[in-house]
C-alpha cells in the first residue's frame, strides 16, 4: 500500500514537472527544448535506473551507472561543438577571427538535413553540410582576407545572415524527421571495455571522425611542414611572406576549412543528438565553440576536453531536469552559458599567466605594403 | 600613406590607398549596399521558388506604404535606435557589444518589477521617470559584467555579452512562466497588466509612443557627447588609438566598464520603452532579434549617432514588411535578418573602395 502511495505521489509530482516544462516546448523556444529532448535518442537503459522522478539525493546521482550514463551523453552531445571549435581552431591559427561559426551551424543543420530528406543518406547529408560550411565561410574569406574587412563585424554578419537564411530556407522541412541519421555503431571488441567502452566505442560514426579528426589535427598543426606554415602565416605573416608562402590564398583555404568543419557540426546536431531541422536548433552552441577555442589554447587535444565538458553540462543539465530536480528548468538551461563565461574568464587569466598566447596576428589583416 | 601599382608602372591607371576616405563616398557605399543587398536578396529568394518583385513589393507597402505602414516602422524604429545607439557607443570604442538583446531585457525586466511591484500606485509624472531609471539600470548592469570582466579578467566581451543573452532571455522567461505570471491569464505567459499611469503617451491614435522622442534625444545627447566632451574624445583614441590612451594616462579600464554600462543601458530603454510602450505587460519573445539588429544599425551608420536614427527607421521599415510578408503571403518573417546580413557583407565589402582611389598616372 505504502507502495503505491509512493507512486502516485512520483506520478504526480512528474505531471507537475510537466506542465512546467510544457511551455519551453512551444515556437521559438523549441530550439532549447529540442536540444534536451535529443539525449533520449540516447542511451535509454541507463537512464531508466534513474528515471522515477522523485526528489533527487545525492546516492542516485552517484550510481556508476548513471555516471557513467551521463559521459557518454556528454561525447555525444559535444561532438557538435568539437567539430565547430575545431573549425574555429584552425581559423584562428591562420590568424582570421570567425565570429560566423553559429550562423555557419545553422545553414549545415539544415543542409544536413534538406539534403538527407532529399537523398535518404545521412552521409550525403554530412557531405553538403560539409560544403555549404564550406560556401559560408568562403564569403567571410572573400571579405575578409581578400578585401581585408573588419573582421569582427563580417563574422556577425555572417550569423545574422545564417541564422535568417536557414529559417527562411528551411520554412518546409521544420519538424520533419529526417529518413536515415548517424545511429549508434557498437565497435567491435573495443565496446565491450568495462567503462570506457559504454562512453567512447558506443557513439555514432560522427564521433569517431570528429576524434580521429583530433588526433590528425593534432599531429597536422605540430609535426607536419603545412602545419609550421600555418602557425607561421597566424603568427608573423609577414615572416610567412618572405619566406615565399602566399599568405592571402592560405588565409583563406583555412577559413574555408574551418567553415566546412563548422557546418559538420550543424549536421553533427540534425543528423545525429537531434535529428531533423528546427529554426534557430543550434542554441549559442557555435558561440560557445569560439569560446572554447581560447580555453583550448589553440591546441585540438584541450579543445576535444572543452567540448566534452560542455557536452557533460547539457548532458547533466537534462539529467538532472528528468530525475526531478527542484530547480526550474530556465535556470538549468542557464548552465552551459555561464559556465561559457566562467570557463573564459578562467582560461584567459590561465592564457595569460601562462603565456598560452593567442596566435600574434589574430584578427589583423595582412596588408603587405603596411609591411614595416 | 604608402601606395602601390596593382599593374605594373608602366600602365597608366593606378590604385592608391587613400588616407581617410572622403565622406560622400563612404555615403555612396552605404547607400549602394542596402540596394545590392536587395537585389541580391532577390536572387536569393528567387532561387528558392518565390517571386522577388511580389515579396518586395507586399514588404514595401506593408511599411511605408500608406500612414499605418509608416506608423508602424516609426514603432519599431524606437527599439532599434535605442539599442542601435548603444551598439554604436561601444562600438566607438572597439568595444564589440553583442549583448544588446539580453540588455534589452533586463531593461524590460526591471522597468517591468518596479512599476508592477515596487511603485504600482505612483502618479504617472513619477511613474515614467522612475521606469526610465530602472531600465537603464537594468540594461546598464548587464552591459557592465562584461565590461568589467574584459576590463579586469581580460575575458573576450564578444563572448560574454553574448552569452548574457541567453541568460537574459531565460531568466525573463523564468519570470513570465514563474512567479511573475499573471494568474488571471488561463496559463498564458506573461506577467499582469502595468498600472495604466506606467504606460507611455501615443502619438495620436497610432501605436507610435514616447520612446521614439527618447531614442532621438538620446541620439542627439550622444551627439554632443562624442563630438563636444573631453570623455566623447577618449573614447575615439581609445577605440583607434589603445596605445596613445594609454600613454595620454586616459583612464582605460574605468572607461571600458563605462562605456558598456552606457551601452547596456540604452538597449534596457529600449526594452521599457517596448514594455511600457507597446505590449503593456513582460511577456515572452519581447525581442525579435532588435538586440542583432542594432548591430546593423549601428555599422550601417558608421557609428554615427545621427545617421543611426535613418538607418533604424529603413532598417525597421525592413522588420516590418517582414511581418507584412508573414501575414500577407505566409512567407517567414526570416527574410528581413537574412537581407540585413547581406546589406552588412555588401557594406564591408564596399568599404574596401573607399579606402583605395584608382588615379591616372600621367606620362611614362
Amino acid at each position: 500500500m505504502l507502495c503505491i502511495a509512493g507512486l502516485k505521489n512520483w506520478s504526480g509530482a512528474s505531471a507537475n514537472r510537466a506542465t512546467e516544462a510544457s511551455p519551453l516546448r512551444s515556437d521559438k523556444q523549441a530550439s532549447r527544448s529540442a536540444h534536451d529532448s535529443r539525449l533520449t535518442t540516447h542511451d535509454s537503459p541507463c537512464r531508466l535506473s534513474v528515471l522515477p522522478s522523485r526528489r533527487l539525493d545525492m546516492t542516485d546521482i552517484l550510481t556508476p551507472a548513471f555516471l557513467i550514463s551521463v559521459l557518454a551523453a556528454a561525447v555525444a552531445a559535444g561532438t557538435a561543438i568539437l567539430f565547430a571549435c575545431l573549425g574555429e581552431l584552425i581559423t584562428e591559427r591562420a590568424g582570421v577571427l570567425n565570429l560566423g561559426i553559429e550562423g555557419i551551424m545553422l545553414v549545415g543543420a539544415l543542409s544536413g538535413a534538406g539534403a538527407c530528406i532529399w537523398s535518404g543518406s545521412a552521409w550525403v547529408g554530412a557531405v553538403v553540410a560539409l560544403a555549404a560550411g564550406a560556401s559560408m565561410a568562403a564569403v567571410h574569406a572573400l571579405l575578409c582576407v581578400g578585401l581585408r574587412a573588419n573582421q569582427v563585424v563580417s563574422g556577425l554578419a555572417l550569423t545574422i545572415f545564417g541564422a535568417g537564411l536557414s529559417a527562411f530556407l528551411g520554412r518546409d522541412i521544420v519538424g520533419v524527421p529526417p529518413p536515415s541519421a548517424f545511429r549508434r555503431i557498437d565497435i567491435p571488441v573495443l565496446a565491450e571495455i568495462p567503462v570506457l567502452g559504454r562512453i567512447l566505442f558506443q557513439q555514432s560514426a560522427l564521433v569517431y571522425i570528429s576524434i580521429a579528426l583530433v588526433v590528425f589535427l593534432w599531429w597536422y598543426i605540430y609535426r607536419t611542414r603545412a602545419g609550421l606554415r600555418l602557425r607561421a602565416i597566424g603568427e608573423r605573416p609577414e615572416a610567412a611572406d618572405a619566406m615565399g608562402i602566399d599568405v592571402a590564398r592560405l588565409r583563406a583555404l583555412y577559413v574555408i576549412a574551418g567553415g566546412a568543419l563548422a557546418g559538420l557540426g550543424g549536421a553533427a546536431i540534425s543528423l545525429g543528438t537531434n535529428p531533423g531541422w528546427t529554426e534557430g536548433m543550434t542554441a549559442g552552441r557555435g558561440w560557445i565553440a569560439v569560446a572554447l577555442v581560447i580555453f583550448a589554447a589553440w591546441n585540438p587535444a584541450r579543445a576535444a576536453v572543452g567540448a566534452y565538458l560542455f557536452g557533460g553540462v547539457e548532458a547533466g543539465q537534462f539529467r538532472l531536469q528528468t530525475a526531478g530536480v527542484d530547480i526550474s528548468p530556465f535556470f538549468l538551461n542557464m548552465l552551459p552559458y555561464l559556465f561559457t563565461i566562467l570557463v573564459l574568464v578562467l582560461s584567459t587569466r590561465e592564457a595569460t599567466r601562462r603565456l598560452l598566447g593567442a596566435p600574434a596576428a589574430l584578427g589583423r589583416a595582412y596588408v603587405r605594403e603596411d609591411r614595416g | 600613406m604608402s601606395s602601390r601599382s596593382a599593374i605594373s608602372p608602366s600602365r597608366r591607371l593606378r590604385i592608391e590607398r587613400v588616407p581617410s576616405p572622403s565622406r560622400s563616398a563612404t555615403a555612396v557605399v552605404s547607400a549602394l549596399s542596402f540596394v545590392l543587398a536587395l537585389l541580391c536578396g532577390g536572387i536569393i529568394l528567387f532561387l528558392a521558388g518565390e517571386n522577388p518583385i511580389q515579396i518586395y513589393g507586399s514588404m514595401f507597402s506593408g511599411a511605408l506604404g500608406d500612414w499605418n505602414g509608416v506608423a508602424e516602422t516609426l514603432v519599431k524604429t524606437t527599439p532599434l535606435l535605442l539599442a542601435g545607439l548603444g551598439v554604436a557607443v561601444a562600438f566607438r570604442m572597439q568595444l564589440w557589444n553583442i549583448g544588446a538583446e539580453g540588455q534589452l531585457y533586463l531593461g524590460a525586466i526591471f522597468a517591468t518589477g518596479v512599476a508592477l511591484f515596487l511603485i504600482p500606485g505612483a502618479p504617472g509624472w513619477v511613474m515614467v521617470p522612475i521606469i526610465v531609471v530602472a531600465s537603464l539600470l537594468g540594461g546598464g548592469l548587464w552591459g557592465l559584467i562584461p565590461g568589467a570582466l574584459r576590463a579586469w579578467f581580460g575575458a573576450s566581451e564578444i563572448i560574454t555579452s553574448l552569452m548574457l543573452n541567453y541568460v537574459a532571455i531565460l531568466f525573463s522567461e523564468y519570470l513570465v512562466h514563474g512567479p511573475w505570471r499573471d494568474p488571471q491569464a488561463f496559463g498564458f505567459p506573461g506577467t499582469p497588466s502595468l498600472p495604466a499611469s506606467a504606460w507611455l503617451p501615443n502619438w495620436g491614435a497610432t501605436r507610435v509612443h514616447l520612446g521614439l522622442f527618447f531614442g532621438l534625444i538620446a541620439a542627439l545627447v550622444l551627439w554632443v557627447m562624442l563630438r563636444r566632451t573631453r570623455w566623447g574624445y577618449e573614447i575615439g583614441v581609445m577605440g583607434e588609438n589603445p596605445r596613445a590612451a594609454l600613454y595620454a594616462g586616459m583612464p582605460t579600464k574605468r572607461t571600458i566598464v563605462l562605456v558598456m554600462a552606457l551601452s547596456g543601458a540604452l538597449a534596457g530603454l529600449a526594452g521599457m520603452s517596448e514594455v511600457a510602450g507597446i505590449g503593456h505587460q513582460l511577456q515572452r519573445n519581447l525581442s525579435p532579434g532588435y538586440g542583432y539588429a542594432a548591430i546593423i544599425v549601428a555599422w550601417l551608420a558608421r557609428l554615427h549617432p545621427l545617421g543611426a536614427v535613418l538607418v533604424a527607421f529603413l532598417l525597421a521599415a525592413l522588420t516590418v514588411g517582414g511581418d507584412q510578408i508573414q501575414m500577407s503571403l505566409g512567407l517567414p518573417a526570416a527574410i528581413a535578418p537574412m537581407l540585413q546580413g547581406t546589406i552588412l557583407f555588401f557594406l564591408l565589402g564596399g568599404d574596401v573602395l573607399t579606402r583605395y582611389r584608382i588615379t591616372r598616372v600621367p606620362g611614362t
